[in-house]
């Protein structure tokens, strides 16, 4: 399988703080991918590099085989997409415009094009009756909804999700797990940077676990959550499994 | 003349007087009325124009970015400091004195006449304002929205234009209404530069009637009709502004939601 993402001896320091200490990272093309680790691991900040939302001090990052910290930064962006843990849809837009703007402005799509591409994702993301709605006015659930499909929307290589459903409440979560899932199914190459321990299990091809900056350990998500080798992921999910 | 004074002070009438000053004297304050406005105007909308331009410009500036080479360091650095001159100048020194000083300073070169003189000093000085205005008006827009801008792969600039701008206009509106309102006023004093607004024509009516609280009673009347009025509309313009058509409660959304 050919790696969508490569990353080699990634690091980055926050002033005195070291967040990543050379992250050797690959995600193949297809793959679902999610990162785990208590906060301040490191986890958001690899995420953030991956789309230069961060500037990495050293080490390489190769999307598709390229090098991203080399040519047009906004070309690289358009083709890794991200959702936030805060939505951050456009407040002075529709939801439709939400998803159109980037396809017209940066993809320079012709505007009735970009309209089809978005009510075509809305559906998929269950948002298009929403369609000419003011963003603001919506839900957190169906914000993050319209947020994926604005990502998929520039027809990204890969999509990186940073704690999407953080910020929802426990019913809401269950409808961007599901839109999530779905994309899963088809094929899409995603990296979710979760606390949902039960997407991670079910959905993921391969999970990792960050803590302190370094990735401590990886594997297929039966291995990691039924036989967890190091210490502080044993430590980890215990404590996960006591709060539930 | 003595006496003229002694009893303007007292006049049990003045009210009576001083309409009779509006009604004698109508077209000349008209006149002031409109160039007032104009002049308003003109300084709100131009001042606006440069606002956004300086306020953005001292927005991106000051805002350091670790992935910044020297060379954009320098550049942000400078252009930080030109505008830091730029607004300070202008809104530590009167307008009155900057009116007196550039009018006659730049006569020789431009030749101008009294209001376009007016229009450009107002401008300037509302600009200094505006830009102050404009970038609080940009820090205030969550960085998440530039950041979901450039994530998609939009450009500083685009981010800027289509994004952040027409939140932090939207953010700053009440503020840059304000402006509007103090400019209507403020704009009394390029008077002294013989540019015939409405208290100019209060100075020439006071002048010829040789009494002087009649046509600025008289004036102050119009002053507050014009800024009430401004007010009231502006107010308008900002809950049209806040209040999108299709407004619902946030809530409702949910119960329509097909999940």
């Amino acid at each position: 399988m050919e790696n969508i993402i490569e990353v080699n001896h990634l690091r980055k320091s926050f002033g005195s703080l070291e967040v990543l200490k050379d992250i050797n990272f690959n995600v193949e093309k297809g793959e679902v991918v999610t990162v785990i680790g208590s906060s301040g691991s490191g986890k958001s900040t690899m995420l953030r590099c991956i789309n230069l939302l961060e500037t990495p001090d050293s080490g390489e990052i190769l999307v598709n085989g390229v090098n991203v910290m080399e040519g047009d930064i906004n070309k690289h962006r358009s083709e890794v997409g991200m959702v936030f843990q805060s939505f951050n849809l456009f407040n002075n837009y529709t939801v439709l415009d939400n998803c159109v703007l980037g396809q017209t402005k940066v993809l320079k799509r012709s505007h009735k094009e970009a309209v089809d591409k978005a009510h075509q994702y809305l559906k998929k993301v269950g948002m298009d009756e929403f369609a000419d709605k003011p963003s603001t006015l919506l839900s957190g659930g169906q914000k993050q909804r319209v947020a994926i499909a604005r990502a998929l929307c520039m027809d990204c290589v890969v999509l990186l999700f940073d704690e999407p459903t953080s910020a929802l409440d426990p019913v809401t979560v269950g409808e961007v797990l599901d839109v999530m899932k779905q994309l899963a199914d088809e094929g899409l190459t995603m990296v979710v940077v979760t606390h949902e321990m039960g997407f991670a299990r079910d959905v993921s091809d391969r999970v990792v676990f960050m803590e302190n900056g370094v990735i401590v350990e990886e594997g297929k998500p039966e291995d990691i959550f039924t036989a967890p080798k190091s210490e502080s992921l044993q430590r980890f999910l215990g404590r996960f499994i006591n709060q539930n | 003349m003595n006496l003229i004074e002694v009893i303007s002070v007292t006049n049990p009438n003045m009210i009576v007087d001083a309409w009779n000053v509006f009604i004698k004297y109508k077209s000349l304050l008209l006149i002031g009325v409109r160039n007032t406005l104009i002049v308003a105007l003109i300084g709100t909308l131009v001042g606006l124009l440069i606002g956004l331009v300086i306020g953005a410009i001292r927005a991106v500036t000051q805002n350091k970015e670790a992935s910044d080479s020297a060379f954009i360091r320098i550049i942000k650095k400078i252009g930080y400091l030109i505008t830091s001159i730029y607004v300070s100048i202008f809104r530590g020194t009167p307008m009155m004195v900057q009116a007196m000083f550039l009018f006659y300073a730049l006569k020789p070169i431009l030749n101008w006449n009294p209001i376009s003189a007016a229009c450009v000093i107002i401008s300037i000085n509302t600009g200094a304002y505006m830009a102050e205005i404009i970038r609080s008006g940009i820090q205030s827009v969550d960085r998440g929205q530039s950041e979901a801008a450039r994530s998609i792969g939009m450009t500083s600039i685009q981010t800027m234009r289509y994004v952040i701008l027409p939140q932090a206009i939207k953010n700053a509106f009440p503020s840059i209404g304000n402006e509007f309102i103090v400019n209507i006023k403020d704009s009394s004093v390029l008077s002294v530069i013989g540019f015939s607004e409405l208290f100019w024509q209060a100075k020439s009516i006071a002048g010829s009637t040789f009494s002087t609280s009649e046509p600025f009673l008289v004036v102050a009347v119009m002053y507050f009709i014009l800024t009430y009025a401004t007010a009231m509309l502006l107010n308008y313009f900002e809950g049209r502004i806040n209040h999108t058509k299709s407004s619902f409660p946030a809530s409702q959304t949910v119960e329509d939601s097909t999940y």
